[in-house]
């Protein structure tokens, strides 16, 4: 019954060398470098059209958005098989223009372009001319209640930003106007004829928020007001200028974002991807986004899916983490590969909310298991109602923090609520057989695996290496089947039989 | 701080000292074929492959299979006042209820007595009973059911040994060879239960004799019950080689070949089948202040020990261990 090791140490030579390598050959063709080094900031932004074709010729026009002051258009590309393209200029207005002779069922077109962060990149933008909106010449109800509006908010300003600001004030304020307003047109098209009016140059822009790994969002609209060559940013809503930084302008000349003929239900959705590039490789650009399978990486994915991946790789991270507590140190821990997952709730809620939002879950679930356990229920139904007092229990949690200013608070949904019941569950029985101080053992032992499993996956070199080396994945895995060959002592175990040590 | 791990590590080694990684890996995953753990994890099935080669086990009472039965609990307890509840797949101790007596309340309800001395209400039996069927106690939370065997009575010579509680022999057997074994004791720390880790008393045994060699509490030596006093060293097993024997045939039947066997010797039955563990333990070595490793290496030695006879398999034990 004796098992030869030689067929395990072969695999694992075999993992290494091809992870080794495969690592090696992407920072050797490639160039990139092993650590993070001095670098920059690129948002890669990317748009998703869908819409249905009708059988027909199709034509989809799409905005795009160009350099801006301080962030700087590197590179942009697009996917779009089976389509004809063209990138159209029209009186310095760029779109993009996908045709085909036939379109039938769901399609999908990728635009995809990156910008790189330039504090000192400045691109100025003509204002728009001077002229009488449509909506306000004749006369009318709706016209007259305009005029006083601006009436009472040019009594209280100095100068363009204090106008639209007390401009969106009247508009917050004056409930009727404002009603009677929006059965003629948009809040912000109102605003930017009422703007004109006064003398001050205005449009309406719609941008797209930079926020690392967002999914499927939508362009937000601003105006763009001016005074003389400066321009700024206000958000009509709450009447105040917004920060450019964090705000990639898409659409800035009055035009529609996405036009489609030959095509129903159409829409666009935008994902946005941060990166940190070397310096070196933004300068050359040498970055050759058609290279298929040469350079087998997550970076030909679309831009959702990298956003996805950039913390799935981070998984197995978790998993060595967890092999090696377990296996060399001897950490107990309540479920495998729990503190995994709460690590990765702790990345959403950032480490002190996530650790607190779990102490406090996990200490109220045992006081209601606690009750439950009188009532007399099937097993089943109990870890049910337990499932739900926790979903109830994160609601008043995130109302409460909420109410008291605390918004981080509002992220302890991202805790796997299912996963924690069961803990619970579990734990309030260790509690009943084995007392309180196992439980304490237990719970101790995977929120410290938790705590080491976050640092690590947060952690800038880390994040680096998975995300820009799957070669790396591989060497994981030789590791995890060397330790799964470990047969010495875990280091508890010195512990454990101390009375063995003493005795000789 | 290093060195002084370094130094346990080597002395823990050069005692052979088995840890819990090297058993998984060399043992368990080596000698036990998975295809068999079934009949050692169901104590159900475990008792009637020991009934269907003459073994002793405790008398089954009745086995509680669907919510609907646990109803009619009341009537299947009606005759026995000792008896005790387990759940057929539970494992290390978990879920087991020992029962030793029963009265009417005072509002002409059933009430039992644990072992411990407490007393809970027929709701509270039910209760346990559903808990066991919905797989709280079982491994990986299975569906599973309850037994209810007859309390077994402790051979009159160990009785004053334990605090409440029957006491239990673990013999480990590697390849149909008894190498280790230890008797646990149960006390008022370990609130009636005789688990090692939660505070029970284990007295290493001697194979050849059944003599106590050494005695630990919560991993620490002691000489004497902290309850009742008894010295613990003067400690002998009755029945040993039936007990050996005995344990001998379990493995047979069961096939595995590093298996933990919990026996009990009853006052008639003598000694009497508990359950089989397909994975026991590793604190039977501070039991018995002695690593287990030598021992078991000395049986892989051996070419093809399970089909030596038992008594050639007893004398290589008493030989060697």
């Amino acid at each position: 019954m004796r098992h030869s090791k030689t067929p395990l140490y072969i695999l694992v030579l075999i993992l290494l060398i091809s992870g080794i390598s495969l690592t090696w050959q992407r920072h050797h063709n490639f160039q990139v470098p092993w650590l993070p080094g001095e670098q920059q900031q690129v948002w890669s932004v990317e748009a998703m059209v869908e819409f249905n074709g009708t059988g027909e010729p199709a034509l989809v026009s799409l905005a795009l958005p160009d350099a801006q002051t301080g962030k700087e258009l590197i590179s942009e590309f697009t996917a779009s098989p089976g389509y004809g393209l063209a990138f159209a200029h029209k009186d310095g207005v760029r779109r993009a223009e996908w045709s085909v002779r036939q379109a039938s069922g769901a399609q999908v077109l990728y635009y995809r372009a990156e910008f790189v962060s330039d504090a000192d990149l400045s691109v100025k933008q003509t204002a728009p001319l001077l002229e009488r909106s449509p909506l306000l010449t004749g006369s009318g109800p709706q016209i007259t209640v305009a005029r006083e509006l601006l009436a009472e908010a040019r009594q209280r300003s100095a100068d363009a930003a204090t106008l639209s600001r007390e401009l969106v004030r009247e508009f917050n304020q004056q409930g009727e106007a404002a009603a009677l307003l929006k059965q003629g047109a948009s809040r912000e098209q109102w605003l930017v004829a009422l703007l004109s009016e006064a003398g001050v140059p205005a449009r309406i822009v719609e941008a797209l928020e930079l926020e690392d790994g967002r999914r499927r969002s939508q362009l937000s609209k601003y105006l763009q007001v001016f005074s003389d060559d400066e321009y700024l940013l206000i958000d009509p809503y709450a009447g105040l200028p917004v920060s450019e930084q964090s705000l990639l302008l898409w659409e800035y000349r009055s035009e529609p974002v996405l036009d489609v003929i030959g095509g129903r239900y159409s829409r666009v959705s935008f994902s946005v991807l941060e990166q940190k590039l070397p310096v070196r490789d933004i300068i050359n650009q040498r970055r050759d986004h058609s290279s298929g399978l040469r350079d087998f990486s997550i970076h030909l994915l679309p831009l959702s899916e990298q956003a996805l991946f950039k913390g799935i790789l981070l998984i197995p991270i978790g998993v060595l983490v967890v092999c090696l507590l377990r296996i060399l140190i001897g950490i107990k821990t309540a479920g495998t590969f729990m503190p995994v997952l709460i690590a990765i709730a702790f990345i959403q809620t950032s480490l002190i909310t996530g650790l607190i939002g779990f102490v406090l879950i996990v200490g109220v679930g045992l006081l209601i298991r606690g009750y439950l356990s009188q009532l007399n229920l099937l097993l089943v139904a109990r870890i049910s109602t337990v499932i739900i007092s926790v979903i109830i229990l994160i609601a008043v949690l995130a109302v409460l923090s909420y109410q008291l200013g605390w918004t981080e608070g509002l992220k302890i949904s991202f805790f796997p609520m299912i996963i924690l019941s069961w803990t619970i569950e579990r734990m309030s029985i260790l509690w009943e057989e084995e007392g309180g101080r196992e439980v304490l053992t237990q719970v101790g032992g995977s929120l410290f695996t938790a705590v080491i499993t976050y640092a690590l996956m947060m952690n800038h070199y880390v994040q680096h290496l998975t995300f820009n080396f799957l070669g790396l994945q591989l060497v994981i895995m030789a590791l995890v089947l060397l330790l799964g060959t470990y047969t010495g002592y875990r280091l508890f175990e010195l512990h454990r039989f101390y009375a063995l040590v003493k005795r000789k | 701080m290093i060195a002084l791990w370094w130094r346990r590590w080597l002395s823990l080694k050069s005692q052979g000292v088995l840890g819990m990684n090297r058993r998984n890996h060399h043992y368990i995953s080596r000698y036990n074929d998975r295809a068999l753990y079934p009949t050692v994890d169901n104590k159900l099935l475990t008792k009637q492959l020991a009934l269907e080669f003459g073994l002793t086990t405790p008398e089954l009472i009745g086995v509680v299979d669907n919510q609907h039965d646990v109803r009619s609990l009341a009537e299947l307890l009606a005759k026995h006042s000792a008896f005790c509840i387990k759940p057929a797949k539970g494992s290390g101790g978990k879920g087991i209820l020992v029962i030793t007596d029963s009265r009417l309340s005072d509002n002409n309800s059933l009430e039992f007595c644990k072992s411990s001395g407490e007393w809970l209400s027929l709701a509270a039996l039910q209760r346990h009973v559903s808990n066991i069927l919905a797989g709280l106690f079982s491994l990986g939370g299975a569906t599973d059911v309850a037994m209810v065997e007859s309390l077994l009575r402790p051979e009159s010579s160990l009785e004053n040994y334990s605090f409440q509680g029957v006491p239990d022999i673990r013999v480990i057997v590697f390849r149909g060879i008894p190498v280790m074994a230890m008797i646990r004791l149960a006390c008022s720390a370990s609130h009636g239960k005789a688990n090692l880790h939660q505070g029970a008393i284990g007295v290493g045994l001697d194979i050849h004799s059944g003599r106590a060699i050494n005695a630990v509490q919560n991993d620490d030596v002691i000489d004497v019950h902290p309850d009742t006093g008894v010295d613990l060293m003067s400690l002998s097993v009755p029945h040993w080689d039936r007990l050996l024997e005995l344990a001998m045939a379990c493995q047979e039947i069961s096939g595995l070949g590093y298996l933990g066997v919990d026996l009990v010797i009853d006052q008639h039955a003598g000694p009497t089948l508990l359950e089989l563990n397909a994975r026991p333990g590793l604190s039977i070595q501070i039991a018995n202040g002695a690593g287990l490793i030598p021992r078991l290496k000395a049986i892989e030695l051996i070419n093809k020990p399970e089909l030596m006879s038992r008594s050639s398999k007893l004398d290589f034990a008493r030989a060697h261990f």
